[in-house]
């Protein structure tokens, strides 16, 4: 399958910082590609690399077939773009955004609503309010439905979903899974882990780096060592004890849990139990289970500074 | 800072607390109560009235109707006590970005009128604490967004107060920082500290002594973790936020 997105060797500098350390990814068609990490991980930056918003330092990409140095004119009228702050006209209604944004890619407006009809019906009963009034999940719809008047075969998103809560959050990545059914391919930055299960291959960032990239069950199979989940009511307690366990890797909270890795690889839960019981501070149960995306991370994120 | 708190069984406790705007009900009578040293984690959609309810709370919004006592003082009558009763830090709102960390730490330290002596042992250990000594005198905005959103809460808390107010603290912050920051918090709640947390981090919720989850304007549901998950027969506080909280659109 053709790549949607070819990064190679990338890299961008800002004035007192490092915006993106030299990155290669690729991004086949028809991908849900997931960057995903915090705050200063290099996750906008990249996204307005491939958008070509942004000039780069080193490197060459190419989207869609076109170099984004010499050719991103093409790549522009090809490409959805939808940025992290909210960069529509605020005093402009609903409609008079979504006619701009069509107008500027040469479309009719007519035709504009009805490519965008599924998420502008849930609009519509607003299109004559200013876009600053609208709510924060309208405006996020108005803002998509504006990155998608121009039917385009790439759509970058970057972090929709940040400050959203849980469930507009899942409706949000219905919409794209919808997107991506009908033939678009996508790439969405978040900094909720939760989200990479909705992606096909995920990018876990750090630092201006991608830490690694894969399908999201082949990161769950890197993961080094047995993951240990404790359930207990002394939580604090529990996890300052086991920071004392003579052979523990790792201890972190997880949700309701806590996760625990073991330096030879693996510890039997009855063992965990008995020591705990033994230090007095027993636990209700232990039990053996599969790593989340946000424990691989974590890993990645302790094996690269203890390179440094 | 001294209180009368200690007279009053309840850190927070507010009685049909309802804020109306126009027609529209932001806050519809919402009645709780949050213990002196819980962790009290205060969910909802976006839109639901958990601002609207907090800036009551913190005395920057008038109620319409209902009260609610906060470190022991009425927010009708007592705000400015209650403003110096409480910390709060935001996502939005932490500290100044072009001063550096112990500017920071004295500017708030002046506004709560502690004395020089008095901000300069707290900010010292403090930034112990944080392992951050080194960076004292570095600009705020060159620092990880992580390590600012620790120095935040830990000048919440410069002023003691019994109640600290967290909306929001950890977004856009690694998994990692993300949990020792939630270890700071028990560190605080330890201490005696009342904790009033606001998270779109579900996983975080679990973190709560007990949890309210609000939709349109209604307190739904409230409890321990373990309590709201069995009420609504979820796995997750995950689960049970998505039944709960229909988003709300205006």
């Amino acid at each position: 399958m053709a790549h949607a997105v070819e990064v190679r060797g990338v890299s961008k500098s800002y004035d007192n910082s490092i915006g993106l350390h030299p990155t290669d990814l690729n991004i086949k068609q028809g991908m849900i590609s997931g960057l995903i990490g915090p705050d200063g991980a290099g996750k906008t930056t990249l996204l307005r690399i491939i958008s070509t918003v942004m000039k780069f330092d080193t490197g060459n990409v190419n989207v869609l077939g076109y170099d984004a140095r010499a050719n991103y004119r093409s790549i522009r009228v090809r490409v959805g773009y939808m940025p992290g702050r909210f960069s529509l006209y605020q005093d402009l209604s609903v409609i008079e955004n979504i006619t701009f944004f069509a107008s500027v890619f040469g479309v009719e407006i007519k035709e504009a609503l009805r490519r965008v009809d599924d998420i502008y019906s849930q609009l519509s009963p607003f299109a004559d309010r200013r876009a600053g009034a609208l709510s924060g999940g309208m405006k996020q719809k108005l803002a998509l439905c504006c990155a998608l008047v121009h039917k385009p075969e790439l759509l970058l998103l970057d972090e929709p979903t940040t400050g959203v809560d849980a469930v507009s959050r899942r409706e949000f990545w219905d919409m794209l899974a919808k997107l991506n059914k009908d033939g678009m391919t996508i790439v969405v930055s978040t900094p909720y882990m939760d989200e990479a299960a909705r992606c096909s291959s995920v990018s876990l960032m750090q630092g201006g780096r991608i830490m690694k990239t894969g399908a999201p069950a082949d990161l769950v199979q890197g993961h080094r060592g047995d993951v240990l989940a404790i359930r207990t009511s002394q939580k604090f307690a529990t996890l300052q004890l086991l920071r004392t366990h003579p052979n523990v890797d790792h201890v972190h909270t997880f949700g309701e849990t806590i996760h625990y890795t073991d330096r030879r690889g693996s510890i039997h839960p009855d063992d965990m139990l008995h020591w705990l019981s033994d230090h007095e501070t027993p636990a209700i149960s232990a039990e053996l289970v599969e790593p989340g995306i946000e424990d691989v991370f974590i890993q990645m994120m302790l094996e690269g500074s203890h390179d440094q | 800072m001294t209180s009368n708190s200690a007279q009053d069984l309840y850190a927070i406790q507010a009685v049909d607390l309802t804020r109306k705007f126009g027609h529209f009900v932001a806050v519809d009578h919402i009645n709780f109560h949050v213990e002196k040293g819980e962790v009290f984690g205060f969910l909802g959609a976006n839109g639901a009235g958990k601002t609207t309810a907090i800036r009551m709370l913190i005395g920057l919004l008038r109620a319409s109707e209902g009260t609610a006592k906060v470190a022991g003082f009425d927010i009708h009558t007592e705000t400015e006590r209650v403003k110096s009763s409480i910390g709060y830090m935001s996502q939005r709102f932490s500290l100044y970005e072009d001063l550096t960390v112990l500017e920071n730490f004295e500017l708030y330290g002046g506004i709560y009128g502690l004395s020089r002596s008095d901000v300069r042992e707290k900010s010292s250990s403090a930034l112990a604490r944080l392992g951050l000594e080194s960076h004292k005198k570095s600009i705020l905005s060159s620092l990880p967004l992580g390590w600012k959103q620790k120095l935040a809460f830990m000048v919440a808390q410069l002023h003691n107060p019994p109640i600290v107010f967290l909306d929001e603290p950890t977004g856009g912050v690694d998994p990692i920082t993300r949990r020792q920051f939630w270890e700071m918090i028990y560190e605080a709640a330890a201490g005696g500290t009342t904790i009033f947390v606001t998270t779109h981090y579900m996983d975080e919720a679990e973190y709560c002594d007990r949890v309210s989850i609000m939709n349109a304007g209604r307190i739904e549901v409230m409890g321990t973790p373990g309590e709201i998950k069995e009420m609504l027969g979820a796995k997750s506080i995950d689960e049970a936020f998505v039944r709960i909280a229909r988003p709300v659109e205006d």
